[in-house]
């Protein structure tokens, strides 16, 4: 360290550290906005299968129903909830707010485990477990 | 004498800020917020219309409430998420040709996107 010439500010003891949740919130925060990038593919994809018919619509619906289907469907559900709540997170910062060690470690296990509630929420709200439809949303269409 | 944080390069190039780094931060903050309030019902609405059947998403999307929302939804996230996969790039892609080509990519990507959306959701709507 003593051979260190450089004057600039250099990012603090980039040597000495441990495991903290608060990387991990970190991570998560870019792997699910990176996720949501893919996922954004796949809802304009949806969009535009509509406009090919009912033949290939159902061929897009067919394939979001099945069982891989609806396990990309709910990552892509959580990592949404996930980054959204996190991303709240960050404009507190941006303000000036949360940066206590404790607290910052709190609320990233707290937006951990909100993400997960969250995304169960919003599929038991949207009608997606079976049998449970609490918004009456399906309506008439037919489910597949 | 007052020491410079400036690096060597830096100060033979001359080039002084380029007065717009601000730009990138503020507007992933509003499309940030643009967000928050849209993609609650975007999911809730998008994952009951996959469950419904064609008709059931058609009908959806040519609601004129909906056919707006949709579009704003979609715009502010390709806005939002063309500058968040600048920046993964920026940091993890070194080689200066790779970056540009990944740049650039991410900029083509982002605007089919949006042709494509535009297109979709007018043509359903109309």
């Amino acid at each position: 360290m003593s051979s260190w010439t450089d004057k600039r500010p250099m990012s603090p003891h980039v040597s000495v550290w441990r495991w903290h949740v608060t990387m991990l919130g970190s991570i998560l925060h870019r792997a699910t906005g990176v996720a949501n990038y893919v996922g954004a593919i796949l809802v304009v994809g949806w969009l535009f299968a509509m406009t090919f018919g009912p033949e290939r619509y159902d061929e897009f619906a067919g394939i979001a129903a099945s069982i891989p289907g609806q396990v990309i469907l709910f990552g892509f559900t959580l990592s949404v909830v996930y980054h959204a709540l996190n991303g709240i997170r960050h404009l507190f910062w941006d303000a000036g707010h949360g940066f206590a060690p404790k607290f910052a470690s709190f609320t990233s296990w707290l937006v951990i485990f909100l993400s997960i509630a969250g995304a169960a929420a919003i599929w038991i709200a949207a009608g997606l477990v079976p049998g449970v439809d609490p918004l009456g949303l399906t309506g008439s269409g037919s489910a597949q | 004498m007052s020491e410079s944080i400036r690096t060597p390069l830096g100060k033979v190039r001359g080039l002084g800020a380029a007065k717009e780094g601000a730009h990138h931060f503020i507007a992933q903050r509003v499309t940030a917020i643009a967000l928050l309030f849209l993609v609650p019902w975007f999911l809730i609405s998008l994952l009951s219309a996959v469950r419904g059947g064609y008709q059931n998403a058609i009908d959806f999307v040519a609601n004129p409430i909906n056919t707006v929302l949709i579009l704003l939804t979609v715009g502010s996230a390709l806005y939002h998420m063309r500058i968040g996969m600048q920046v993964v790039i920026e940091d993890y892609i070194a080689r200066t040709g790779t970056r540009m080509v990944l740049l650039m990519l991410n900029t083509f990507i982002v605007v089919a996107l949006f042709a494509a959306t535009g297109f979709a959701v007018l043509e359903i709507a109309t």
